[in-house]
């Protein structure tokens, strides 16, 4: 809060504010915000007749309705859903459970327990994506055959070429890799609750699985908050992982197809196809429409809701 | 401290969960190194065994060393990752300290305009960032994707940066005004070190994406001199996936370093999590 008290810092020495901000303003204005609109600029136009023409919203006409482009547009778009919607309801109640458990102070081997479960975030997508797909490969079979030493073999089928299962298995691949940051921000949140707040309820009689979900839980909600905004942005920005493990045509039968994907054969092309800058303008745009309202939606409709407590 | 909440059954089960989500989370990156020393037969026939005696090869790493250049992509990883790291870091907490602490006009705008990039990803505007660096010369540069990934970085940094710096006291501040430090010794002496956790975490959250990024390398800096080690062995990968000997070598090459650079910093960041800024 310390914005609202103000600083004693006088009119005429106030350069060192525009010292302070202007090294990243403007890099970030050069490098991110100006590139930006200029893609955004590049889907009001077209090459017609060889030439470059300012066909308004032309392009989102084609991309919607055109049936060369709409059949991929929608499926990427309906996948990328599947592929949050995963996210959402595997990702963040493992998070919780992992913090909630390491925050135990009286937990021995914790340090342990937190730098192990965090490796798979470090790893990069070619890792992930390679050593998931050796992993599940019925050609090596250490999935098949694990399954087995369990009795659960016949469960086993090749996930990863199954147009059915092929995008929730690599779903759930990204939440494999990805759970330590909701674990890292939660267990941080989890600390920072003072311990008199833990121990009036201690002394109210409010202990174990009813303490976390009275008295920890509604604090750390604004944490989960944003963890769910930014695995929504993550989401809808994929790319990597598919690429690796599907290739860019993101097969099989395009069934893994996300946006992400769409918009690096639209805009780069692949085989046959030739790049096409606009159309690819018109994708990225797209994405940032889908990731503006998702954005507006938590900022307007859910943070604003969500108390956020001082201490 | 409190023994309603140590007690023994509550105990193991807590351990019993979290040695499950360990086992998960350890047991891929643990049988690909554990196969990258063995023999093509004992990968296939054994792949859950140590290397033994008679299993026993580093055919995998010789390939790898022999046909791929991964020192200088490591080289190069390095170089762009840790730049990139200390431009977010000191611009992001300078910009982070301006927002956070002095009310000027503008500021809810300027600290929303910085925002946007924490829900725009960088890479939607590829096209005309790769226009740019063709324009100025810069592609196949480190310098290049320095540019890009600091960009990158700064939103978030500066988001998390300024809400820990709300938590700094004002009192200390303050204090270090009567004595006379100027604005810039009271960030760089009083308030940076206060935050240093809060760095730790923004260190660890912004590394990780600009050592494992594909895309910007494959875009903007393809060209064998200035390979990423991510861009490397995917190239590496692609060209011998029959050889498997070489694969889960290059794997291996390619999870080691990044697990120990982790461990390094892990330490800086758990700390800083743990101790907590002044309240």
């Amino acid at each position: 809060m310390a914005m609202d008290q103000d600083t004693t810092s006088k009119p005429a020495r106030r350069w060192h504010i525009a010292v302070f901000l202007a090294p990243a303003v403007l890099v970030y204005t050069a490098i991110m915000i100006v590139p930006l609109f200029s893609t955004l600029f590049q889907s009001l136009f077209n090459t017609v007749e060889g030439e470059r023409a300012f066909v308004g919203l032309g392009n989102f006409a084609t991309l919607f309705f055109d049936p060369r482009w709409a059949a991929s547009f929608w499926n990427a778009l309906a996948n990328n859903f599947w592929f949050f919607v995963i996210h959402m309801i595997v990702q963040n109640p493992i998070g919780v459970l992992l913090a909630a458990i390491l925050s135990n102070p009286n937990l021995r081997l914790r340090g342990f327990y937190r730098t192990a479960i965090f490796i798979p975030t470090i790893l990069s997508f070619v890792i992930v994506g390679f050593v998931w797909k050796l992993i599940l490969s019925p050609l090596w079979g250490i999935a098949p055959n694990m399954l087995d030493a369990i009795g659960l073999r016949a469960l086993f089928a090749p996930w990863l070429g199954q147009e059915g299962a092929a995008l929730t298995t690599l779903a759930l691949v990204s939440v494999w890799q990805f759970v330590g940051i909701p674990m890292m921000l939660i267990y941080a949140a989890l600390l920072s609750i003072p311990d008199e707040v833990i121990e009036a309820a201690e002394i109210d009689g409010v202990t174990g699985a009813k303490q976390f979900f009275k008295i920890q839980l509604p604090l750390i909600l604004p944490t989960i908050g944003i963890i769910s905004i930014l695995t929504f942005v993550g989401n809808f920005n994929a790319f990597d992982l598919i690429y690796v493990s599907q290739g860019a045509q993101a097969g099989p039968n395009y069934s893994t197809d996300i946006l992400g994907t769409l918009l690096y054969r639209t805009f780069f092309g692949f085989q046959l196809q030739l790049g096409d800058p606009n159309m690819g303008s018109t994708i990225a745009t797209m994405m940032f429409l889908i990731i503006l309202v998702g954005v507006s939606i938590y900022l307007f409709g859910i943070q604003t809701r969500l108390r956020r407590y001082q201490f | 401290m409190n023994t309603a909440r140590s007690s023994l059954p509550r105990a193991l089960a807590a351990h019993g969960v979290l040695i499950a989500y360990t086992l998960i989370a350890l047991f891929p990156v643990f049988v690909i190194v554990i196969n990258a020393f063995k023999e093509r037969r004992a990968i296939f026939n054994d792949p859950l065994a140590l290397p033994g005696p008679e299993s026993f090869s580093t055919i995998g790493f010789e390939t790898v060393t022999s046909q791929g250049n991964f020192l200088l992509y490591f080289q190069n990883s390095l170089i762009v990752t840790v730049v990139s790291l200390f431009c977010v870091l000191l611009f992001g907490a300078m910009a982070a300290f301006a927002l956070s602490e002095y009310r000027f006009k503008g500021n809810p705008l300027m600290a929303l305009y910085l925002a946007l990039g924490i829900m725009i990803p960088i890479r939607l505007g590829t096209v005309a960032i790769l226009q740019i660096m063709v324009a100025s010369r810069l592609v196949n540069t480190h310098t290049a994707l320095i540019l890009v990934y600091t960009a990158q970085g700064l939103p978030l940094a500066i988001f998390i940066l300024s809400e820990f710096m709300r938590t700094v006291s004002a009192d200390l501040k303050n204090a270090g005004r009567i004595d006379g430090l100027s604005e810039y010794r009271i960030f760089f002496t009083l308030v940076l070190p206060l935050v240093r956790p809060a760095m730790a975490t923004v260190a660890v959250f912004t590394m990780i994406p600009i050592w494992n990024d594909l895309w910007f390398p494959l875009i903007l800096a393809p060209a064998e001199a200035t390979k990423t080690v991510t861009l490397g062995a995917q190239v590496f990968i692609g060209q011998f996936v029959t050889n498997w000997n070489a694969v889960l070598a290059a794997l291996t090459l390619a999870i080691i370093p990044v697990l120990v650079l982790y461990l390094i910093f892990s330490r800086q960041l758990i700390r800083g999590i743990t101790s907590g800024a002044v309240k």
